[in-house]
């Protein structure tokens, strides 16, 4: 199924939020909405979105490679992009990011073993009073944990990992 | 005096739209579109000051009167993408006040005559935008948004539109050909935005902050609006403060604060209380000031800050304490621009390239040749690059060499 018969009331409402000639707006919110399913954008979905707005496939997988939120491939389900910028950093982000992957036993940009989470380092996230802070981007979306230690971390990991059991 | 720009800080609730209505939210709007000529609202900004809070300050009523009125439709773009390090103040006003940011975003498109508005925020502002979509359904049902508003011919239509992680995309020019669909990559300019923005048409970019103004200034006059801050800078700024301080956050304070009064009384003084070394007033684009008394004292308004060999920008105060070197901040700064460099122009992919190398070599080894060189490279960029991240990659690079030489030293 394509993207516009999976989702037709999502295709029309990001549609008209631009004028009809100048619809290759909608390439990044049709790219949000495409990486919902797998959370990365497979090449068919870059394929139907490249039909919809009359662009080539060329030209949505060069927005896909340009942003960092978009992924062309499969990673942990929950990728935790810890900010380990400057002001982070005058915060304690480096000793953060380097105990949180010891205690998961992975390296920055490495997978835990059960495929679920991802650790990435990112730049700034507009939170620098916050620090250390990450935001977990997964299907759903994108949620910010500001103020945090390795050990409230090691709990939220904990419970992502409880709650993917449950729905199995 | 209560907070002009984070109301939200002393009534609560403010993010909902009755009890912003409760406290004067969108008269001014109201008496604008049914009272007022379009260019008398540029005007009132003009009188007031006003200059762009997202980092370059530009006067915001002078930018609004360059919009041409010979090509038509005209648009109206919020700069939502906050991305600079240090800068974590327009997600606070679009959380807390989000209103206030699009009564003032409602009063510019009347007065530059656009009919559609795009506010592009960082991908990351994710929930934000969904809350934010939250609040234009709720002005559309009461009947602030939407076709011929209060019986005039003025129609209005304000959309979210998220962009996905490239600090590049804050550059006015990379903004708008990411809004078409494009790779975030800067135009050349001129023409700016107010002769040929976005889809060719002229646009007024402003950035969130300097919205959020738009509104009070509107409802109070301009003479009230230039009682605060100083004759070269007037009015109120959100100051981010971070770094080596007990407490970080946003601070609003009228323009010509001192750094001492921010760091020390507002902030809280100095994390542990070590020595303070150094400030960067405009996040990682920033000069380093080296932190004595002379810079302690200095207001923070745009002209006194560059008599310190710096820019006040968007005022992100990055606050660094002597226990950190300058070398590791470049390090940091370097690599953060290394990585956003969006790649269309050459001085700026290679040289933030080179100078990436550079450090790496020197963090394993310090050799004077080595200082020199990146020295070197950071100058061969300035001046040459299509916009002013090249540039702003450059400036803690080259500041920190100069005034921090013993932090250098094989």
């Amino acid at each position: 199924m394509s993207l516009a018969e999976k989702y037709p009331k999502e295709v029309k409402n990001i549609l008209s939020k631009y004028p009809v000639e100048f619809k290759r707006s909608a390439v990044m919110p049709l790219l949000y909405l495409a990486q919902r399913e797998n959370g990365y954008v497979t090449k068919s979905a870059m394929s139907d979105i490249a039909q919809l707005l009359d662009i080539t496939d060329t030209e949505v997988a060069s927005v896909v490679g340009f942003y960092t939120l978009y992924h062309d491939r499969q990673e942990g389900k929950y990728r935790m992009q810890v900010c380990a910028d400057l002001p982070c950093a005058l915060r304690g982000a480096d000793k953060f990011i380097e105990s949180l992957c010891v205690n998961l036993g992975i390296k920055v940009g490495e997978t835990t073993g059960d495929g679920l989470v991802t650790v990435e380092s990112v730049m700034c996230l507009a939170a620098c009073d916050k620090a250390p802070m990450f935001q977990i981007q997964s299907r759903d979306g994108i949620v910010y944990h500001e103020n945090m230690t390795v050990d409230k971390t090691l709990e939220l990991v904990q419970a992502l990992k409880m709650s993917a059991q449950e729905v199995k | 005096m209560g907070h002009i720009l984070l109301r939200h800080r002393d009534i609560p609730n403010f993010s909902q739209l009755d009890v912003y209505k409760k406290n004067g939210g969108l008269v001014a709007f109201k008496n604008a579109i049914t009272a007022m000529k379009p260019e008398d609202v540029t005007n009132v900004v003009k009188a007031s000051g006003l200059r762009g809070r997202g980092g370059a300050g530009f006067p915001t009523g002078t930018k609004w009167s360059f919009i041409d009125k010979n090509n038509w439709p005209h648009y109206v773009v919020v700069n939502a993408d906050e991305s600079e390090p240090g800068t974590f103040k327009d997600r606070e006003i679009m959380e807390g006040n989000p209103f206030q940011m699009l009564e003032g975003v409602a009063l510019c498109c009347y007065a530059v005559g656009a009919n559609v508005a795009y506010i592009y925020l960082r991908g990351e502002f994710w929930q934000l935008a969904a809350a934010l979509d939250e609040n234009i359904a709720q002005l559309e049902e009461a009947g602030y948004l939407g076709d011929k508003l209060f019986g005039t011919e003025f129609s209005l239509r304000i959309h979210t539109h998220l962009g996905a992680g490239a600090y590049i995309c804050g550059e006015e020019s990379a903004l708008l050909e990411s809004l078409e669909g494009k790779r975030g990559q800067p135009r050349v300019r001129p023409p700016f935005p107010p002769s040929v923005g976005l889809y060719g048409k002229p646009t007024i970019v402003n950035n969130v902050e300097t919205f959020a103004n738009v509104q009070p200034i509107l409802a109070k006059g301009a003479d009230w609006y230039k009682t605060m801050g100083t004759a070269d800078s007037a009015g109120v700024k959100i100051f981010s403060l971070s770094g080596s301080v007990k407490k970080p956050g946003n601070n609003e304070l009228p323009l010509g604060t001192t750094f001492r009064d921010l760091i020390f009384n507002h902030g809280g003084g100095m994390l542990d209380n070590r020595r303070i070394k150094a400030i960067m007033p405009a996040g990682a684009s920033s000069s380093m000031i080296i932190a004595d008394d002379k810079a302690l004292d200095t207001p923070m308004d745009y002209a006194s800050v560059r008599t310190l060999g710096a820019d006040l920008g968007s005022a992100s105060i990055i606050v660094i304490d002597d226990t950190v070197s300058m070398e590791w901040v470049i390090g940091k700064t370097v690599h953060f621009f290394k990585h956003e460099s969006c790649g269309k122009c050459t001085p700026c992919r290679e040289g933030t390239y080179w100078m990436q190398n550079v450090i790496n070599r020197l963090q394993n080894g310090r050799k004077k040749e080595d200082v020199d060189l990146l020295l070197n490279v950071a100058k061969q960029m300035q001046g040459k690059c299509l916009c002013a991240l090249g540039e702003f990659a450059t400036m803690a690079v080259t500041t920190g060499i100069e005034r921090f030489p013993s932090d250098f030293k094989a």
